[in-house]
């Protein structure tokens, strides 16, 4: 009935939107789009109708490598044991000023 | 770390390889501690699926809701209102696009959704099978069916599913526009001749019930709602939810002027609630299973506007193919 193989033709692309000025680009959903071209117009269309960004990123989903997002994930376990990165881990006496 | 989207194998994840009791222990406890389930987390097939469908009749909702409204644009009384009247409508659009966007980050497919939507596998919501026959119906339709979309949606920004909770939250934001400008409208009606107030009235004898009924059944007959709590993608049940609309309505109602089609319809002080009269259920199962006044003009749309639109993305995919191939040759000289 549909010509799914089109339509999958069109590759998935994930949106990043800069809100303002001095913020960092930040994922905000995809979409679909025959080239990246169309995928920033149509992430304009979809995600900044009310002046929600100032700059958009648009990367296709199938270069993206991530992580396991799964938080037991061992990937993030050399952190896990390392408190002395932290300031808090230092006793510093209450009268030692501006520290 | 990025949301990713594109994974469309339904549990293959790295931990995969973790006993099936580890898995729902991992995903009990993510949901006891309040915490969100991203994509590509282990999730049962039950959830999954539930929230696939969840998430798909809400997309298609948005889709077709287009068409009722969308009937008015070309005879949108000033250049203001059919401004604000395009708005609205684009609005739809990108709501059901953030939702199928959603959706695809669970595994399903978005031209598949489509065609379960056009096949009729797959519902949406009923209230857009009534008609819109006057002006009126698009403020009727911004103050009762978006008010009482916003009272569905709001708990729905806490959906343990987080790409759909911060759809979730987009779409209430715009939401509040759709009902203020419906609200506006009639306002506006309201203070112009006596026969603009009967098409405000008579638009709101028509949609107050279908509008009630957009919370779905009740309580008793709704067997999947104990389940769907604890698993964080339901917040209120379907009763709460009705009243709650029904109490911030009716005052809205009096300033307006508007005389809701309901003799039961009461204040009680003892439950500190508003009393209302039985809803109507067997016509709502009657909509839902495809006996609505418009369900077959709907899909017939849509059908449509897909065909229709075929050759365009045809098209746009061919040229985007020549030029990457010219690009590579291009690269390889």
């Amino acid at each position: 009935m549909d010509e799914p193989q089109v339509r999958s033709g069109w590759p998935l692309y994930e949106v990043f939107l800069r809100g303002k000025r001095g913020l960092n680009h930040v994922h905000v959903g995809s979409l679909h789009a025959a080239d990246p071209q169309m995928a920033l117009h149509h992430a304009r269309d979809l995600y900044t109708r009310r002046n929600e960004g100032v700059s958009i990123w648009v990367v296709a989903a199938a270069d993206i490598t991530a992580s396991s997002p799964d938080e037991k994930d061992p990937f993030f376990a050399p952190a896990g044991d390392k408190v002395y990165r932290h300031p808090t881990f230092y006793d510093i006496p209450d009268d030692v000023p501006h520290i | 770390m990025v949301a990713m989207a594109a994974v469309t194998e339904p549990g293959v994840t790295e931990t995969a390889v973790s006993a099936p009791a580890e898995l729902q222990a991992h995903f009990d406890r993510t949901l006891e501690r309040g915490r969100r389930i991203e994509p590509r987390d282990w999730v049962p097939d039950k959830y999954r699926a539930t929230m696939i469908r969840q998430i798909a009749q809400h997309a298609h909702s948005e889709i077709i809701g287009m068409q009722p409204e969308g009937n008015w644009i070309t005879r949108a009384p000033s250049l203001r209102r059919k401004a604000i009247l395009i708005a609205k409508v684009q609005d739809e659009a990108g709501h059901g696009m953030y939702l199928y966007s959603a959706a695809e980050t669970l595994g399903a497919d978005r031209a598949d959704l489509t065609a379960r939507l056009i096949s009729g596998r797959q519902k949406y919501s009923s209230i857009f099978n009534y008609p819109t026959l006057s002006y009126a119906d698009v403020g009727v339709i911004g103050w009762l069916v978006d008010g009482a979309a916003i009272c569905n949606q709001v708990p729905l920004c806490r959906s343990s599913y987080g790409p759909y909770a911060r759809a979730m939250v987009r779409i209430c934001k715009e939401e509040s526009f759709h009902q203020r400008q419906g609200y506006e409208l009639l306002l506006t009606m309201m203070g112009g001749t006596a026969a603009q107030r009967a098409m405000v009235q008579d638009a709101a004898n028509r949609f107050w019930w279908p509008s009630l009924m957009m919370f779905g059944p009740p309580d008793d007959q709704s067997p999947n709602t104990a389940q769907s709590m604890a698993w964080g993608i339901k917040r209120h049940t379907n009763d709460e939810l009705r009243q709650r609309f029904v109490d911030m309505t009716v005052p809205q109602a009096d300033k307006l002027g508007v005389t809701l089609p309901d003799p039961e319809l009461r204040w009680n002080d003892e439950r500190g609630h508003y009393d209302f009269g039985p809803v109507d259920w067997d016509e709502f199962m009657a909509v839902v299973k495809g006996s609505g006044p418009c369900n077959a003009e709907r899909i017939a749309r849509r059908k449509a506007a897909d065909d229709d639109g075929a050759w365009v993305r045809a098209a746009a995919a061919a040229h985007a193919a020549k030029h990457k191939a010219a690009g590579h040759a291009e690269g390889a000289a």
